[in-house]
């Protein structure tokens, strides 16, 4: 059973995710979008906002979903854990270190994860900040990796072309020349 | 209430109120737990896999993207050609998005900003959570506040 607790390839894991766009057409006509259950949430939570203002119930399949990635998450990342860090290229391994980032702390780096960095100020505002961005940008662009660079690029619909190619620059622009700075801060 | 910019897609507002029952919901949980766990052992969630994408520096997640379009574009393909309907009798489709361009470009630079930042769109988000990491809490309450202040200034945001 070591198939469980392993990395799948990506020739396996690709098409599982590919997958998710038929599955829930046929469970009940879904488009598989996962960002729109944080406007769920809100409007769930009392907003009232116009932006907010809709009947969130009848787009509740859409928590149910989410609340489903969370359990997956436990059966992955808990039950079956991988005993093994993550095996990077010893290139991105080697500027992870000159970053002071240990490039093999498990599944994420605990200098950016662990409840240490959650208690710390600057750990915090960075993780609070990242998350704003993903939010904000998800709402605006009116979708995420999965509603656009998977289901909406399948489905050949240009909007979600331009999103991915907008995630894809505004992800490149952190990686290179915002997170380098960051991490000094972090330290 | 109309909102001021046209919605990103047609909510369900106007369709009929019907009960819904808890049994409709398993269906998506499963298809939920199934996607998590895939988002764990691709390690698509990692921090680490993002970074090193962007770096340019393995084809993981390339290869993970592209081959996820191609299944699901072929899937979408099969479907019509098989004509397959809904439970309702609806053909399945993929609601097209509203179309406009600035929002899918400009949205599209701030989500990948954070992205790049914090190495988790969304789905990793929830699986992360699920798998217990800290850091996942405050990005998803993050990422509620980011959802919050863009219905607060959407009126004022080029769509």
């Amino acid at each position: 059973m070591e198939w469980l607790t392993h990395p799948w390839p990506w020739y396996v894991a690709g098409p599982l995710i590919g997958l998710t766009v038929p599955l829930l057409l046929l469970i009940g006509n879904r488009r598989f979008g996962i960002s729109s259950s944080l406007r769920h949430l809100c409007a769930a939570l009392g907003s009232r906002q116009p932006f907010f203002q809709y009947n969130w119930r009848a787009e509740s399949w859409n928590l149910a979903f989410v609340l489903g990635i969370v359990l997956g998450g436990f059966v992955a990342g808990v039950l079956w854990a991988n005993p093994n860090p993550v095996q990077l290229n010893p290139q991105t391994a080697a500027a992870l270190q000159q970053m002071g980032v240990s490039p093999d702390s498990g599944f994420l780096p605990k200098e950016l994860f662990s409840w240490q960095a959650v208690w710390s100020l600057p750990g915090a505002l960075f993780l609070l900040l990242g998350g704003f961005l993903i939010g904000f940008g998800a709402r605006w662009a009116a979708g995420c990796t999965s509603g656009h660079s998977i289901t909406g690029l399948a489905a050949l619909q240009l909007p979600s072309l331009l999103a991915t190619v907008g995630f894809f620059v505004g992800g490149l622009a952190a990686a290179h020349f915002i997170l380098p700075w960051a991490l000094g801060l972090l330290r | 209430m109309a909102l001021p910019v046209s919605d990103e897609f047609v909510l369900s507002e106007s369709s009929p109120k019907r009960s819904v029952r808890v049994g409709e919901y398993v269906p998506y949980l499963l298809a939920g737990v199934f996607f998590g766990v895939v988002a764990i052992r691709s390690e698509i969630a990692s921090w680490y896999r993002i970074y090193e994408m962007f770096r340019f520096e393995s084809f993981h997640m390339y290869g993970i993207i592209g081959s996820a379009v191609l299944t699901a574009a072929f899937s979408l393909w099969l479907l019509r050609r098989l004509g397959v309907k809904s439970r309702d009798g609806e053909p399945l489709r993929v609601r097209p998005p509203d179309p406009g361009r600035y929002r899918y470009v400009w949205g599209g630079v701030v989500f990948g900003l954070g992205w790049g930042l914090v190495g988790a769109c969304p789905g990793p988000i929830y699986a992360l959570l699920g798998s217990g990491h800290a850091g996942a809490l405050l990005i998803l309450l993050g990422a509620l506040l980011g959802t919050y202040v863009y219905g607060l200034l959407q009126p004022r945001l080029p769509h």
